[in-house]
């Protein structure tokens, strides 16, 4: 009996979000098709995706895992570039845009992944602190990197370095593909509203049913209490691994839906930067550390409220500051805490932080270390 | 002739780093904390000392002097206000308030100046050294750099060896809740950490500066993370671990943009970064702590 | 037939040598008392046995296998569970959750089973949760399955701990004071959850205790460790009236 409550549980969410996105979609489709929606408005349904999707991931790695990565515009930045790359050197040979696009998709994911596994295994073995400051240093290296690369192709392969474009020693009739801090130009913008809806929502159930399983529990173990985690036998390693990698993933999709959505790709401090970095953050705090829909609903109102409110486009990163040092200080003070006790008040805000994400996801982590 | 000219570069900026270094491990041993807005307080107290000395036009040393007085007091009120209320928090929320403040500072700065990048004048009116018959240069800025780390380091650790507040820091360091049965303040000299970590700071701004004049809103930032690679690098918590790391740092990086490349110049000290905490996590001169169980 | 022999285990911090010579053989199916005064070693008795901290001298052997320098994970895995003594539970989990953590090991299936929700995941679950729930039962937790396992009084969160070591199927579990903390009542009703556990689950128990009353309740050896170093070994009767012991306890 309880198993069929909780499972049912779990189920009967997905099943409810799966049908607020849809509407969504279809509302979004039908303004679309009697041109009521802006110019200003289409051009953010696909950012909102992945938006959406980068903050999920991020969140199953601050979250649930219970470990801040501040280098998460890093992990997008290699998603982005590597489908970007793979588009643009199949643009000819590959014509089925859907063949094309999914692969580029999943070199991008696989990309990320592969970093994300790496990372994850320097990483390991440090405290909390310093993991933030390696990804922070990782998300740096990407971004210093990918701006002094130089690929190019032509009939005798790939060619690349790390000097200037004329280093590629390229044959007649070879094409620079990346052209370092000039990054990649003229992909197709292969990314449409739908696919990135179809992202979204498989990112979205990845993560939830992830976290309702055991591989999920696991890591939540190892978030809560790494040295009780232990003793029941959890090998920690693999699963912090685990969750790095698939968090990794996450952001490479992202990355390569961003990438196929402009005509020019250049990794800048402002898309692939630390501030991208503390943007998805800020969407992840201000949705609830450890809330999935939570990270969708901030990433959302915080992406369209500075566009439709002009005025407070320019304070946007101020707010942005005050959200994560109020929201912190709210959900930490022991004044602040006795106060919400006193008080309790069903208000928006309140079920923002608090609501949970199925029986499990949890609250705050990073107790453990 | 240029590899020690380069040389002296770096250690003369690894000086600066070091003191920045300082900040951070002297926070980090007693608080227990990344102060992520440490370096924007670099940052604050460049912008202090540009408008004394180009809108009031006095005496850089003012300038100087206010910048440590205001960047001492916003570092008191940065502790009070912000990871005071999160002593008993996870190490997560206090890390990710540290993070707000760092931006708090950062973007309240390009409000009121603008994002514009100011032109910075040195502070220090030293001519330079001309060596072995013009072939070796050392700027007035390197010249007072080095010796003033130098001093400012002995003094520091004077300071914490001998003096009653100094010891109650290695206290409060070592162990908070035996500090308090020992009746020690430790509020107080949680504070007085921050005070002396932002005074180093608007100090090292001023240097930094002088040598590096572009001043923004950012500017603060990589010198800030820079610095706490440096301190990691030295070993988290040490004071001498601080300066040496920071030398190491600032040579590594003047180095490796003369002769690998200016552009991967970060990349790199950010990989050495990771191949030292992969090698020795605790660092050159940290200790191993153990978790109770 | 012997569960577990210690032989000559030892480990020193800095100049301290916290366990000397640390010998002691549990029989299977035996409840053993580890005692002692504060800071005897007794802890740090369990860090060694489950590989938290790594010995420098000496042989750890359960059932018949050399599990000596093995990490906590391994070591868990070759058959010990144990509780700790400043609760540490999986606070934002529920208490069924914090149980079937424990079953990690017996019950598997794939990420990517779990993700994609295929047969293997719903079988195994269902599994995992009638076991869980066994568990649970036993423990009289049922009723708070689906509770925060950080909202559970003090008392129940320290049976929850027994839980979820439990679930690791154990052949030896290790208490760390079981009863520190709670009243009268509820020691004596642990003491008879204890007492249950050992025949349902047929398992062999070392236990770290102040409450004299349980200690000399429900246990049929006693070891006492004073600074590290044995201070006596036996039945409960004979440890209990020994003067060294009373001294160590009462002082001069």
């Amino acid at each position: 009996m309880t198993r069929l409550k909780a499972l049912n549980k779990s189920t009967r969410n997905n099943i409810i979000v799966l049908g607020i996105i849809l509407v969504i979609y279809v509302i979004c489709r039908i303004l679309m098709a009697a041109g009521a929606m802006s110019n200003l408005m289409q051009g953010l349904l696909v950012p909102l995706c992945y938006y959406s999707i980068l903050a999920i991931s991020l969140n199953l790695t601050v979250g649930i895992l219970g470990e801040l990565s501040l280098g998460h515009a890093g992990f997008m930045c290699i998603g982005a570039f590597m489908g970007a790359f793979f588009t643009k050197c199949t643009e000819n040979s590959i014509s089925n845009v859907f063949i094309r696009y999914g692969i580029a998709m999943l070199l991008g994911a696989v990309c990320a992944a592969l970093f994300g596994g790496l990372i994850g295994v320097v990483v390991l073995r440090l405290r909390g602190d310093y993991l933030a400051i390696v990804t922070l240093a990782f998300g740096e290296i990407v971004k210093n990197i990918i701006n002094a690369l130089y690929v190019g192709i032509d009939n005798k392969g790939l060619h690349i370095s790390l000097q200037d474009a004329a280093a590629l020693k390229l044959a007649e009739g070879g094409e620079v593909i990346v052209n370092g801090a000039k990054g990649i130009t003229g992909t197709s913008r292969d990314t449409t509203f739908t696919v990135a809806i179809l992202m979204l929502i498989l990112v979205y159930f990845i993560i939830v049913n992830l976290i309702n399983s055991r591989s999920g529990r696991a890591i939540m173990a190892i978030r809560d209490n790494r040295i009780a985690a232990e003793s029941v036998g959890i090998d920690i390693t693999r699963f912090k691994l685990l969750a790095f990698t698939i968090s990794a993933a996450m952001a490479g999709i992202a990355g390569v839906l961003y990438s196929h959505n402009i005509s020019s790709l250049v990794a800048t401090p402002k898309n692939f930067g630390y501030n991208m970095s503390i943007m998805i953050l800020v969407f992840v705090v201000l949705g609830g550390v450890g809330n999935i829909r939570g990270s969708i609903v901030a990433a959302v109102i915080l992406t369209l409220l500075p566009e439709y409110l002009r005025f407070l486009a320019d304070y946007r990163m101020l707010i942005y500051a005050v959200v994560l040092i109020v929201m912190m200080i709210f959900n930490w003070n022991p004044a602040c805490i006795a106060w919400r006790k006193n008080h309790p008040i069903k208000g928006v805000l309140q079920s923002v932080i608090k609501k949970k994400e199925g029986s499990a996801s949890g609250k705050e982590g990073g107790k453990a270390s | 002739m240029s590899f020690i000219s380069y040389l002296i570069k770096g250690i003369s900026l690894g000086s600066v780093y070091s003191m920045i270094a300082l900040g951070y491990t002297m926070v980090y041993g007693i608080a227990k904390m990344l102060n992520f807005a440490h370096g924007d307080v670099i940052m604050v107290g460049g912008y202090i000392i540009f408008i004394v000395m180009s809108v009031s036009g006095l005496n850089p040393i003012v300038g100087v002097l206010l910048a440590i007085i205001l960047c001492t007091l916003l570092g008191i009120t940065i502790e009070r206000v912000a990871y005071k209320p999160l002593r008993k928090a996870s190490s997560l929320a206090v890390l990710i308030t540290a993070i707000g403040v760092s931006y708090l500072l950062q973007n309240v700065a390009l409000l009121i100046f603008g994002a514009d990048t100011k032109s910075f004048s040195s502070v220090i009116k030293l001519p330079a050294l001309k060596l072995a018959g013009g072939a070796l240069t050392i700027s007035g800025e390197t010249l007072v750099t080095i010796p003033l780390c130098l001093i400012i380091m002995v003094a520091l650790n004077i300071f914490i060896k001998k003096t009653k507040t100094g010891r109650s820091m290695i206290a409060v360091s070592e162990d908070k809740d035996a500090s308090v049965l020992m009746g020690i303040n430790v509020n107080k000299t949680i504070a007085i950490t921050f005070a002396i970590g932002s005074a180093l700071a608007a100090v090292a701004s001023a240097l930094l500066f002088s040598s590096y004049p572009s001043l923004s809103s950012t500017s603060g930032a990589m010198p800030g993370i820079k610095a706490f690679v440096a301190a990691v690098f030295g070993g988290i918590g040490s004071i001498p671990g601080a300066m040496i790391g920071g030398i190491l740092l600032g040579v590594i990086q003047i180095l490796s943009s003369a002769y690998i490349s200016s552009q991967l110049s970060d990349a790199i000290v950010f990989f050495i970064l990771i191949l030292v905490l992969l090698v020795k996590p605790t660092g050159i001169l940290g200790k191993v702590m153990h978790e109770k169980v | 037939m012997e569960m577990l022999t210690v032989k000559n285990l030892g480990i020193s911090f800095g100049g301290l040598r916290a366990v000397d010579s640390f010998n002691i053989t549990i029989e299977k199916g035996e409840l053993y008392g580890l005692i002692g005064p504060n800071g005897a070693g007794k802890t740090t008795v369990f860090n060694l046995l489950t590989g938290v901290y790594k010995p420098d001298a000496g042989i750890i052997t359960l059932d018949g296998k050399n599990i000596t320098g093995l990490s906590t994970i391994e070591i868990n895995k070759s058959g010990i569970a144990r509780t700790f003594q400043n609760i540490r539970l999986f606070k934002a989990l529920s208490v069924l959750d914090n149980v079937k953590i424990g079953l990690h090991n017996e019950y598997r299936y794939s990420t990517l089973a779990g993700v994609l929700r295929l047969p293997s995941y719903i079988k195994k679950e269902k599994q995992m949760n009638e076991k869980a729930m066994d568990i649970l039962k036993v423990f009289d937790l049922d009723k708070e399955a689906h509770l925060l396992s950080s909202n559970l009084p003090y008392g129940k969160q320290r049976k929850l701990e027994i839980a979820r070591a439990l679930a690791t199927n154990p052949k030896l579990l290790l208490l760390d004071e079981p009863a520190a903390g709670m009243n009268p009542s509820e020691t004596e009703e642990l003491m008879k959850t204890i007492t249950l556990i050992r025949k349902k689950y047929d398992v062999t128990i070392l236990l770290i205790e102040h409450d004299m009353k349980l200690v000399a309740g429900i246990c049929e050896k006693i070891f006492v460790l004073n600074f590290g170093m044995e201070l006596a070994n036996g039945l409960p009767g004979d440890v209990l009236n020994n003067p060294e012991v009373i001294k160590a306890y009462l002082g001069e």
